[in-house]
């Protein structure tokens, strides 16, 4: 087994492994702190594909902006394992079953599909810094200046469904 | 790398996302389970950016092979605007009922 083939198997099961204890880790702060780490194993991940610009994003934006906001929400409210709702056991055996069936039938497609692609490992100039700005200012320039746009709606959606209503 | 071990990776990630959405009842879990799904679709794009970067097309023109890295790039944008937006709507909820309990909004009125 040759180091990338380690490093794979290691970071899937860093990030399945995480996943799963965010699932059924009954305090929510716990459940944030492992998601993170699923963030980290992902971003492992795409330095192991070499896109090192979105392993880079990943951990600044999602790791380090988007699930401080969570954790930031979650402490806010106070919640912990005393305020969680409590959860109907049939209910919960229905939900791993319906999820549990669609990954059977999505692995049993794949397992049919006819391809033997290979995967570029350690290599390849398609997730580097120039070649994606190149292309995002070239080619998607036109979404990259609406999705501020999408910002700014998403900013003021925020402060007007956050703020206080004045009675 | 066979690209298949990365399907089966974001397969997997992705059911533990829809298991969680459906059995986690708190409504954050259920947010955090969402961008856990959105993760998932991100490292099959880029898996599958990597496995275009192999093909002769790829080689002649550099870019043709970060267009998913592209997608990626805005997945995250409009997440990010989405967490802004339906934290505060979150928030909105506690305020009102002092829950977070999504089974408390079974009713459109109060």
């Amino acid at each position: 087994m040759n180091p990338t083939t380690i490093a794979f198997i290691i970071l899937s099961l860093l990030a399945i492994g995480s996943a799963l204890m965010m699932i059924f880790s009954k305090n929510p702060v716990h459940s944030v702190l492992w998601l993170i780490l699923v963030f980290f194993a992902i971003s492992g991940h795409y330095i192991l594909l070499n896109a090192q610009f979105l392993a880079i994003v990943n951990i600044i934006v999602y790791a380090g902006a988007i699930m401080v906001l969570f954790l930031f929400v979650v402490m806010l409210m106070n919640l912990n394992a005393e305020t969680e709702p409590i959860r109907n056991k049939r209910l919960q055996l229905a939900g791993v079953i319906t999820g549990g069936s669609l990954l059977l039938v999505l692995v049993s497609v794949v397992q049919r599909m006819d391809v033997e692609q290979l995967v570029q490992v350690n290599g390849g100039d398609a997730g580097l810094v120039n070649v994606l700005g190149m292309n995002l200012f070239k080619q998607y320039v036109l979404p990259f200046e609406i999705s501020s746009v999408l910002f700014l709606s998403a900013m003021i959606g925020a402060v007007i469904i956050g703020k206080k209503e004045i009675q | 790398m066979d690209i298949k071990l990365y399907i089966y990776l974001s397969l997997l990630l992705f059911s533990i996302g829809v298991v969680g959405v459906l059995t986690r009842r708190n409504a954050i879990i259920i947010f955090l389970c969402i961008e856990l799904m959105l993760n998932a679709v991100n490292l099959l794009l880029v898996a599958f950016s990597n496995m275009h970067a192999l093909s002769p097309v790829a080689k002649a023109s550099p870019s043709f092979a970060s267009d998913a890295q592209i997608f990626v790039f805005f997945i995250m944008v409009v997440a990010a605007a989405e967490v802004s937006v339906g934290l505060a709507i979150i928030v909105m909820m506690y305020r009102n009922i002092h829950n977070v309990d999504v089974n408390f909004l079974n009713r459109l009125k109060h």
